[in-house]
């Protein structure tokens, strides 16, 4: 899956000269923790998170409020440069990013321009969708040896039951090498059938089918 | 104490039949109603003979367009890919003659069993055809084409204008009532059921609570897999009684799908017969309490037909018509006419033996989860000191 198919393209911007105050607006009105900062050419030149914000802005315990800092441009508190994507980046690669650079919002440039934006929040969204688990289905969980060809052998017997696989998910058996732990969403409130056939077929189910008695 | 119930009944519910092979069989309905028959505890007086619900009726919940696609399957007519839009065709709902009609008879018998008691005929009314909960507004799913008990919601907030609480024991998840008044404050939907990380439908996580003026009214209990009987009631009953004092319903409508049996072949709970003496005296005991004993029960899931299915079934009954359930001893005509016809060797008694239960692993660990579970549920209905 790439960027440009999970990018929000509607991003609020501010230019390197609007004030800490207008930022602090914007942020509260579109309910939002990032705005880019761009030039009238929309080249990014600064982003501007929330946190950035409330570190410039008079703590809440001061009386007196000195309400001139808010009027400072956001080119004083903006991180510059910016870390950004590439509309045809994999979502994968992003979520490497927000995990190494432990940021929240990456603007997403095209041609030197501002595009889109992707947070950490629609990270996580797609990440829903990709595991399956948002459409009604069944879930079984099969344990195989890492070798060539076992995915088909292994979805040829869904396929032979006419089960239709809503998403399928490969991670590693615990540290072992060797062994890889399949992830079938499936299209069927009776998994029976199938789950019988990966039994006779000799597949190890994993829990809760890995405990044939009392139900078999 | 002994309550005026009826029981509705017709063999136009057999019709509601996918394939020989297929997991949901209404056979259960007739082994349940005879099972009865033979305890005596189930007069011709007592039942009562379902309609047919109208397509208006129909359309309280479902989508016109779908109920066309359902008649056109229903006589052969609707192609391949109209079908799969609408969820007909597949492995869980395959189309079969005349299913419009079928599904039409259970939903009328849920109907029927409304009017029962709100029209004042009976205190309390069961159909076992009934408690089709998958069923979606313009999708049919996990062998549900027409959701009974949405549409009989539904019936009941048009007609009765009453609150309702809707309460879902089938093992799997209430889906389809849940969506249809996920943003209803006047319907309060409350379904325990395993958990969906494994389990069909994958949905009913406890942090679903409805949305707009509907947040706060549908509560979920994902129980752990491999759930017994103990910890089921616990938080079933604690939920339960949290939950009706909170809503404070006019009626009360269960869904009491039987599919959380360790015999049962579809889903990982490992209950006993327990749960389903102790599930119907709750709903009874609470209808009287809240709602002047104003009760539906409808079927549901249930997936051992011979072992499970009409033991919990003829309780529902039992407690309806009685205020008690039945112990001992299985009557002999019974298993004598069905022995021969069952698969599997059927149970003696009303109760299951404790040799025949399964040993769990884990037990401990899965009652300190569903109990997380239940003080999760349960953060905004305590009353305000």
């Amino acid at each position: 899956m790439l960027v440009e198919e999970i990018m929000k393209t509607d991003v609020v911007t501010l230019p390197p000269s609007a004030t800490i105050k207008e930022a602090l607006a914007l942020l509260q009105k579109y309910r939002i923790r990032h705005i880019p900062i761009v030039e009238a050419d929309f080249s990014i030149v600064g982003i501007v998170s929330d946190r950035d914000v409330r570190d410039a802005s008079p703590s809440i315990f001061d009386k007196e409020v000195n309400s001139h800092e808010m009027e400072y441009e956001l080119r004083s508190i903006m991180s510059s440069p910016v870390i950004t994507i590439h509309p045809l980046d994999f979502v994968e690669e992003i979520a490497r990013i927000f995990y190494e650079e432990e940021i929240a919002a990456l603007p997403v440039i095209r041609d030197n321009k501002l595009v889109g934006i992707v947070t950490e929040k629609d990270m996580l969204y797609t990440l829903i969708q990709l595991t399956g688990t948002h459409v009604q289905s069944s879930h079984i969980e099969v344990k195989v040896p890492h070798r060539p060809g076992i995915l088909p052998e292994v979805t040829a017997i869904f396929g032979k039951r006419k089960t239709n696989i809503v998403s399928v998910l490969v991670y590693p058996y615990k540290s072992d090498p060797d062994y890889k732990i399949l992830v079938f969403r499936v299209q069927t409130m009776n998994p029976l059938p199938i789950i019988q056939d990966l039994r006779e077929a000799g597949y190890e189910l994993m829990w809760p089918n890995n405990i044939p008695e009392p139900k078999l | 104490m002994k309550c005026n119930a009826s029981f509705v009944f017709s063999d136009a519910f057999l019709k509601y039949h996918f394939h020989e092979d297929h997991p949901f069989n209404q056979k259960r309905v007739v082994l349940s109603k005879e099972l009865l028959e033979e305890t005596n505890k189930l007069t011709k007086e007592q039942i009562i003979a379902p309609r047919m619900a109208t397509e208006e009726e129909l359309a309280l919940f479902h989508d016109r367009s779908y109920i066309e696609a359902v008649k056109k399957a229903s006589d052969g007519r609707l192609t391949d890919a109209d079908g799969y839009e609408y969820g007909l065709g597949t492995e869980d709902t395959p189309i079969f003659e005349n299913m419009h009609e079928a599904s039409s008879y259970l939903v009328g018998g849920t109907l029927t069993a409304v009017d029962a008691v709100l029209g004042g005929k009976s205190d309390h009314a069961l159909n076992l055809g009934g408690g089709l909960h998958h069923g979606f507004k313009r999708k049919a799913a996990g062998f549900c084409i027409y959701n009974d008990g949405a549409v009989a919601i539904k019936y009941i907030r048009e007609k009765y204008n009453l609150r309702v609480l809707y309460v879902d024991t089938d093992a799997h998840h209430g889906d389809g009532v849940q969506w249809a008044f996920y943003d209803d404050p006047e319907v309060c939907t409350f379904s325990i059921h395993e958990t969906g990380r494994y389990l069909f439908p994958g949905t009913g996580n406890v942090n679903e609570r409805g949305i707009k003026e509907g947040h706060g009214y549908s509560f979920n209990l994902p129980i752990d897999a491999f759930t017994e009987d103990e910890s089921f009631l616990q938080v079933y009953e604690a939920a339960f009684r949290e939950i009706t004092e909170f809503f404070r319903p006019d009626v009360i409508v269960t869904q009491n799908g039987a599919d959380s049996h360790f015999y049962d072949p579809l889903t990982h709970l490992s209950a006993s017969m327990k749960i389903y003496e102790r599930i119907p005296f709750l709903s009874h005991e609470l209808a009287h309490q809240y709602c002047g004993g104003k009760w539906i029960a409808l079927g549901g899931g249930g997936y051992d037909i011979w072992r499970v299915v009409p033991r919990a079934w003829s309780q529902i009954w039992n407690v309806m018509s009685s205020g008690e359930v039945a112990y001992g001893d299985i009557p002999s005509g019974w298993l004598e006419k069905w022995q021969p016809k069952s698969p599997v060797e059927l149970p003696k008694f009303w109760h299951d033996p404790e040799e025949s239960r399964p040993t769990i692993p884990r037990k401990v660990e899965i009652t300190e989860k569903n109990e997380k579970l239940l003080l999760n549920l349960l953060k905004y209905t305590k009353p305000v000191k």
